[in-house]
């Protein structure tokens, strides 16, 4: 049941207990012990709402930037995405396979200041050896979430 | 000037639509209405079944295929229908390729009824087989399936029903609109009934696929002596969510299925190419998709029943297709009324049960084919509505 719970939980973690239960067949308590269970361990890191910031008039400007990195003896892949995670800016960060190292996603409220965090921090550090910023200019879906509206042409009725 | 009252078929023009048609009428034109009215999916049909029609098309797949349907297709069927119904049928001539279920359900209706014949109907059930068996000069002869009996008929209304000039029994399970099946045990009480008869059963299968709550469907003909009495109607919209594809199938013993073909050859010709192409793959390499759906009506499913009754519309666990049937007779309204008003003051949109036949009243049907939000929200404006009418 726990992968059926964290499926739900991973489409809409605003389900009540009480549906979450209805949806399993199973009873609240169990469903509640065992989210509790999730959070503890760290299964759950967390619950946000799925924005769609081009929504927004203010819209903030998002990049996707290919860090290639050169890790030390005592400084690895791990040291230098702790050191890139922390920055606010910073919405994510991935290690790769292929033709770089480390993925990271950028929100900023200006081209300009995404050019000038990748320019002054992220180039900066000692182990950075190169980077390539891409804009993201539209998100069609994020986290699983379909961001363009509907289109269900089924019309009201059909017996 | 011509008098349309004398050209057309008084036959056909004497079928009355539906007093509900007003309804439906009013309910279509509607704007931003939260419909749970509606009788196919909302999934999209999968990708590697519409991509297998696209790549039928660029291989220039455009002509007439055989009348029965393209042998592969029919390989498939019959391989498909072996392995989940346990009942063999022999490709050349024992399956027929169809538009949709409907017209497999037309021509057999077609192939076996005339002036005379009466035809057995479940009803509440789908609208089209009264329909067909007038316009074949059949009687239909309707069964009210009762609540209390989960909507399934007995053999007590099956022997009551039949008369010397019974020529056919609809069977349509799982139900639209009650969600009602007929497990293994219930088939067999009504096969006991039929056995000593010539009647034929039409089993509409179309909702095979979608039953719930771990015991799997059980084909008509695979019951014990049936398989020389019955067609099996089945077919690809509901299952893999492919309802414009308008691709079915009937499944039946050669001597009536060469009739039913005859009918198609000359009425149809043969079932949409592309679409033969796409359910081929639907057919192989579907069943992954059809778990994926099942899983996700079943939990919109325990949501709108539990939903219905937390607001004290009584509404039993349908345990196949996509609909629950809640009573609303504890309104004091008719099913018309009901929905009428929660139309024009929520905006929500149900169908009333006498859509389906008369034994529908004091029930409405409600679709699950969307989303968990859709369906929440509609629970919630139901419930607004309920506490508004006191």
């Amino acid at each position: 049941m726990n992968i059926k719970l964290l499926k739900l939980l991973g489409k809409n973690a605003r389900y009540s207990v009480a549906e979450l239960a209805t949806m399993l067949g199973a009873d609240e308590k169990t469903v509640k012990d065992q989210i509790f269970e999730m959070e503890k361990s760290g299964l759950i890191r967390g619950y946000k709402a799925v924005i769609d910031w081009e929504k927004l008039d203010s819209a903030a400007v998002s990049a996707l930037i290919e860090l290639k990195v050169s890790p030390q003896a005592d400084y690895g892949f791990e040291e230098i995405a702790k050191r890139v995670m922390m920055y606010p800016e910073v919405e994510s960060v991935y290690l790769m396979s292929g033709g770089y190292d480390l993925c990271v996603t950028v929100r900023s409220k200006t081209f300009q200041q995404v050019a000038m965090f990748v320019a002054k921090e992220l180039s900066t550090i000692d182990a950075v050896v190169s980077t390539a910023t891409h804009f993201i200019l539209r998100r069609y879906k994020e986290l699983d979430v379909i961001l363009t509206d509907g289109d269900d042409d089924r019309g009201n009725f059909s017996l | 000037m011509i008098d349309y009252n004398k050209v057309l078929n008084q036959s056909f023009v004497d079928i009355k639509p539906s007093g509900i048609r007003k309804f439906f009428d009013i309910a279509e034109q509607m704007k931003d209405v939260i419909s749970l009215g509606v009788g196919e999916p909302d999934f999209p049909t999968p990708w590697h079944i519409r991509s297998e029609g696209i790549r039928s098309l660029e291989k220039g797949k455009t002509r007439y295929t055989s009348n029965h349907g393209l042998l592969t297709m029919r390989e498939e069927i019959s391989k498909f229908v072996d392995r989940k119904y346990g009942v063999k049928y022999d490709p050349v001539d024992e399956i027929l390729v169809t538009v949709g279920g409907s017209e497999a359900i037309d021509g057999a209706i077609r192939a076996l009824v005339g002036p005379g014949d009466e035809v057995i109907i479940p009803q509440p059930s789908y609208v089209c087989y009264e329909p067909i068996t007038i316009l074949a000069g059949g009687t239909p002869v309707i069964i009210e399936t009762k609540a209390e009996n989960e909507f399934k008929i007995t053999p007590e209304e099956l022997r009551a029903a039949i008369s010397p000039r019974t020529k056919a029994l609809i069977l349509p399970y799982p139900c639209n609109p009650t969600g009602a099946v007929m497990r293994k045990s219930d088939l067999e009480a009504i096969a006991q009934v039929l056995k000593e008869t010539n009647i034929i059963v039409i089993s509409d299968e179309i909702y095979a696929e979608l039953t719930f709550g771990g015991e799997k469907h059980t084909c008509f003909a695979a019951i014990d002596g049936m398989r020389e009495r019955t067609i099996v109607v089945n077919g690809f919209s509901k299952a893999y969510s492919m309802t414009g594809w308008r691709m079915g199938y009937a499944c039946g013993p050669r001597e009536i299925l060469n009739q039913i073909t005859k009918i198609h050859q000359f009425a149809i010709m043969c079932a949409p190419t592309t679409s033969q192409y796409a359910a081929i793959e639907a057919l192989k390499n579907g069943d992954e998709d059809i778990a994926r759906m099942v899983e996700e009506y079943d939990m919109r499913r325990r949501i709108i029943v539990d939903g219905f009754n937390k607001l004290g519309l009584t509404c039993r666990e349908p345990l196949g297709a996509f609909y629950a049937f809640p009573c609303i007779s504890s309104t004091g309204m008719t099913s018309e009324e009901f929905c009428e008003k929660l139309l024009y003051s929520k905006s929500v949109a149900l169908v009333p049960g006498p859509a389906f036949g008369k034994g529908g009243e004091g029930f409405v049907r409600a679709s699950y084919c969307y989303s968990i939000d859709h369906i929440k929200t509609a629970l919630e404006r139901i419930g607004e509505f309920l506490k508004e009418i006191g």
